[in-house]
């Protein structure tokens, strides 16, 4: 279906990748003005590195002074403060410990002071080993030293991306899916791109490919500025039952290739052990290591001793398009209509809103920002706010572990943003996500969605 | 079915449900304290879960004239067995081999008769002092206020995620429970050739389950050198010709969509095996979670609420009943107890238990997986047993270690088979803590 000859549908700006970097960006463009078309290679949205992430919404404390990803944080952080009431995105906010367990660690607490306050955080607090254990008294033993973060605040990683996106497509904007670019030529003052979903024109490309950006890159240019090399995340993922356990998003020192392993509570009220780090060259498959799950789990006991005998719900993998390179990779062609954000290897969903106000700045097309946009309010999965269960006519609990309504489920399949993928619908609504993993709904979800996802959950009858 | 006397109570066989207009806010954040007030009581037992236990106790309960409410989660009442369509169930309570489904109709049918109401779709989601049970319904929030409550809420098998298996995450991996809700309720089939993970008796149910659907699993493993469902289970398999493969671990699961093969490591090394499904059966561990979060006090062995003799747990309002006490036990055997520790409650109403202190404390020592009751209070007519799991395969004796050592039953077990020591074994004025233990012989079993 796509030949030479087959007409583009045009566009200002088309933005390559719908994650959750694409996603903020579709918006930004399209409030200002700009008709933008996201193009995503996969059947549904955020399938690539934002599908698995620590869903923390980060000051940028602790980022290397003066750089783009600093600065992107910190508007990140502040734009989401601004916006999230009106899109119903949560915000729980209780802050961060640093936690040093050895003599060196907490050496390097006050240079991690200095950079706080650098980074304009200037409200990171030292701590002494007993004040931090009053703060967080299920803390093991061998807490050194530690000093508070208070603005660091769990978010939901999907509710906030899918929140950006709808708001792009209420208010003009056009999503493909399963529309892999596979080239694409300048000509004059547009682009034209060969997608697997047929031809787009447009003035802009802004290439947010995660995983692919450098492929996307070359396939445009005919050469990449910069190399993804994948970087794995496991996670561990503890019962609601454990949540209470900690207050705070209890951090490590950082190393210079890591922020390490996190423990923390996570909007939906479970509590959350991760990510390792670990390199590879796949950058589609993130494979789970049971003997690596073990080790997270048994230093997460280490870091929470009660924890022991609180029962694991789930476990996940995901990769970051990390590159040769530890900083953001943002490469801007005003001239060629290209602009490339590559690279967001840690730190996206934080950085997104702030990346997108960058990205906007960097084109200088003259646009008429929409006088008065349409403002989605996405259903709220956040244990800290009214849930749809805790409210009439939702159709009864679909799944139990989450506390997932039929008419939650319903919405999901419907809209601009329905779920095209199960893991899709799980993204938007958390079905079997909880502790029991679908033992008890996975048949009842099965039904629910037949014939209504894009890619089904099941085979087909008749499928073999 | 006889209807004895009524007590302690008048009968109110449909006591009105709480009004729609008396529910709490619908902002009313859940947990402690969130739905207050000190409404009276609309029931004598408010039962958390309709599967066998839940309905075993709704029946007893009517026969004994309580007024007794059944709040189950889902659309229907019945609980597991209502997705296993395969016998046998029910010989014991209707004296015929019927599947799963038919026996859970029965069960509901004849609770429904005696008068119980059976709330659907009615979720609790915190069990509060009082006793009161905060609800998650079609509604919204509502609340139930009653004398006693009894926890029934069952078990689930052990996820992939809590086994923490390697690999992809590609759909076709399941529980047992719901291949049978694909099977039997969906009539789908959602793979061709898979594994089955694991020998307990549900993992039985899923052979049975499979043959339904025209599913021929390609092999069973399991981990250890023992099947553990006992005979004549374990010769299904072999009747069916499929292949059991033990000392086999499951390390990984491949493919992105769907499953394309796993690797499974023996003795003899590791093995890639092409397969499109994953079957993990059975781990049982109770549905505790609401227990986890109320005031009562959990048994880290059995994962459940800790209980006297007479199912109450530490408080002396709330009791619980079925699988969430001792994972895992048969359908018949829960709706037994289910009767058994109605009784108990009906007595507690009527003030004619004793109090649950003092009381021998019990704590699972050498061997021993875990034993239930965990606290054992002096009383003169007592009765029952104290049920109890081995670790391991093991041959030996039963001892409680108290000031003195009481000797129990000889064993010859694998941790999935039930033992049971008479509770009249134990000194009636026994009180303290004590070690419940089974001492091997030092024989090979």
């Amino acid at each position: 279906m796509t030949t030479p000859e087959a007409t583009a549908e045009h566009y200002d700006v088309a933005v390559i990748g719908a994650g959750v970097v694409g996603c903020a960006i579709a918006r930004r463009f399209t409030l200002d003005g700009a008709r933008v078309v996201v193009l995503e290679k996969a059947a549904e949205v955020l399938d690539g590195a934002s599908k698995a992430n620590s869903a923390i919404l980060h000051t940028g404390f602790d980022a290397p002074v003066g750089t783009l990803e600093a600065d992107c944080i910190r508007a990140g952080h502040a734009e989401y403060r601004e916006i999230r009431d009106r899109l119903g995105l949560p915000l729980i906010e209780c802050g961060a410990l640093v936690v040093a367990w050895t003599a060196q660690e907490a050496a390097r607490l006050p240079a991690l002071i200095e950079t706080a306050h650098a980074n304009g955080v200037t409200d990171v607090a030292p701590l002494s080993a007993a004040q931090a254990r009053a703060l967080e008294p299920a803390l093991g033993p061998g807490v050194a030293a530690a000093f508070r973060v208070p603005g660091e605040s769990l978010i939901d990683p999907w509710s906030a991306p899918h929140g950006y996106l709808a708001q792009a497509l209420l208010n003009g904007a056009t999503l493909r899916c399963e529309a892999e670019v596979h080239g694409g030529v300048r000509n004059g003052e547009s682009w034209r791109l060969e997608t697997a979903a047929g031809p787009v024109s447009a003035r802009l490309v802004v290439n947010a490919a995660g995983l692919f950006g450098d492929m996307v890159e070359t396939r445009l240019l005919g050469a990449a500025t910069f190399r993804i090399r994948p970087r794995k995340g496991q996670f561990v993922v503890f019962d609601k039952t454990a949540a209470a356990l900690a207050g705070h998003i209890l951090l490590p020192v950082p190393t210079a290739t890591t922020k390490g392993i996190v423990v923390c509570r996570t909007a939906w009220g479970n509590l959350l052990v991760g990510p390792t780090a670990e390199e590879q060259e796949d950058r589609t498959t993130a494979t789970l290591d049971g003997p690596t799950l073990a080790r997270l789990r048994a230093r997460a006991e280490e870091i929470l001793p009660a924890l022991a005998g609180h029962e694991i719900t789930a476990v996940y993998a995901g990769l970051r398009p990390a590159t040769e390179e530890k900083g953001f990779r943002v490469r801007a062609e005003p001239a060629a209509g290209y602009i490339a954000v590559g690279g967001i290897r840690s730190t996206g969903l934080s950085a997104a809103l702030g990346l997108a106000a960058h990205v906007r700045a960097l084109w200088d097309a003259p646009l008429r920002p929409i006088a008065d946009p349409v403002w989605p309010a996405m259903p709220n999965l956040a244990e800290t706010a009214e849930r749809d269960w805790q409210r009439p006519g939702n159709g009864g609990i679909v799944c139990h572990c989450e506390r997932v309504t039929r008419r939650e489920v319903e919405a999901a399949l419907t809209g601009p943003l329905a779920a095209r993928t199960f893991a899709g619908l799980k993204r938007r609504t958390r079905v079997t996500m909880g502790r029991c993993q679908g033992f008890g709904c996975g048949a009842e979800i099965a039904g629910i969605t037949a014939g209504r996802l894009a890619v089904p959950m099941l085979p087909r009858d008749g499928d073999e | 079915m006889s209807e004895p006397p009524p007590r302690p109570a008048p009968p109110t066989p449909h006591a009105p449900p709480l009004a729609e207009t008396a529910a709490p806010p619908a902002q009313a954040a859940v947990g402690a304290g969130a739905v207050r007030g000190c409404a009276t009581p609309t029931h004598d037992l408010a039962i958390i879960g309709g599967g066998p236990a839940g309905l075993g106790a709704a029946l007893e309960a009517r026969r004994l004239g309580l007024r007794v409410v059944v709040l189950e989660r889902e659309a229907e009442a019945g609980g597991i067995p209502r997705h296993c369509g395969h016998p046998p169930f029910g010989l014991r309570e209707f004296g015929l081999p019927l599947t799963g489904p038919a026996y859970a109709r029965r069960l509901v049918a004849a609770t429904r008769a005696a008068g119980a109401e059976i709330r659907t779709h009615t979720a609790v989601v915190a069990i509060e002092p009082g006793p009161r049970l905060v609800l998650a319904t079609p509604h919204g929030v509502d609340a139930v206020d009653a004398r006693r409550v009894l926890i029934a809420t069952g078990v689930r098998e052990t996820t992939r995620a809590g086994r923490l298996i390697g690999g992809t995450k590609p759909g076709g991996v399941m529980n047992t429970a719901t291949l049978q809700g694909l099977v039997y309720l969906n009539r789908q089939r959602p793979f061709v050739r898979p594994i089955i993970v694991g020998t307990e008796l549900v993992a039985f149910s899923a052979i049975l389950t499979l043959r339904h659907a025209g599913i021929r699993p390609l092999a069973m493993v399991e981990p250890t050198a023992h099947v553990t469902a006992r005979w004549p289970s374990a010769l299904l398999p072999r009747l069916l010709g499929i292949p059991l493969w033990r000392g086999t671990e499951l390390v990984a699961i491949e493919g992105t969509e769907r499953v394309t093969g796993v690797t499974l490591r023996s003795a003899s090394g590791t093995r890639h095996v092409a397969t499109d499904g994953v079957v993990l059966t059975g781990g049982f561990r109770p549905e505790a979670t609401l227990v986890r979060q109320s005031h009562l006090t959990l048994d880290p062995a059995t994962g459940g609420p800790e209980i006297d003799q007479f199912g109450r747990t530490c408080d002396p309002a709330i009791f619980a009943a079925g699988n969430m006490l001792h994972p895992v036990e048969t359908a018949g055997w829960c709706h037994r107890e289910g009767r058994a520790i109605a009784a108990r409650i009906a007595e507690s109403l009527a003030g004619a238990l004793p109090p649950p202190e003092p009381a021998l404390r019990l704590r699972p020592a050498d061997g021993v997986l875990y034993a239930v009751p965990q606290r054992i209070v002096p009383d003169a007519r007592t009765t029952g047993a104290i049920q109890l799991r081995a670790a391991a395969p093991v041959r030996g004796r039963v001892v409680v270690r108290t000031s003195a050592s009481v000797r129990g039953p000889a064993v010859d077990t694998v941790p999935e088979r039930r033992i049971l020591m008479p509770l009249a074994t134990i000194p009636p004025d026994a009180a303290g803590e004590a070690e419940i233990a089974i001492e091997p012989d030092g024989r090979h079993r």
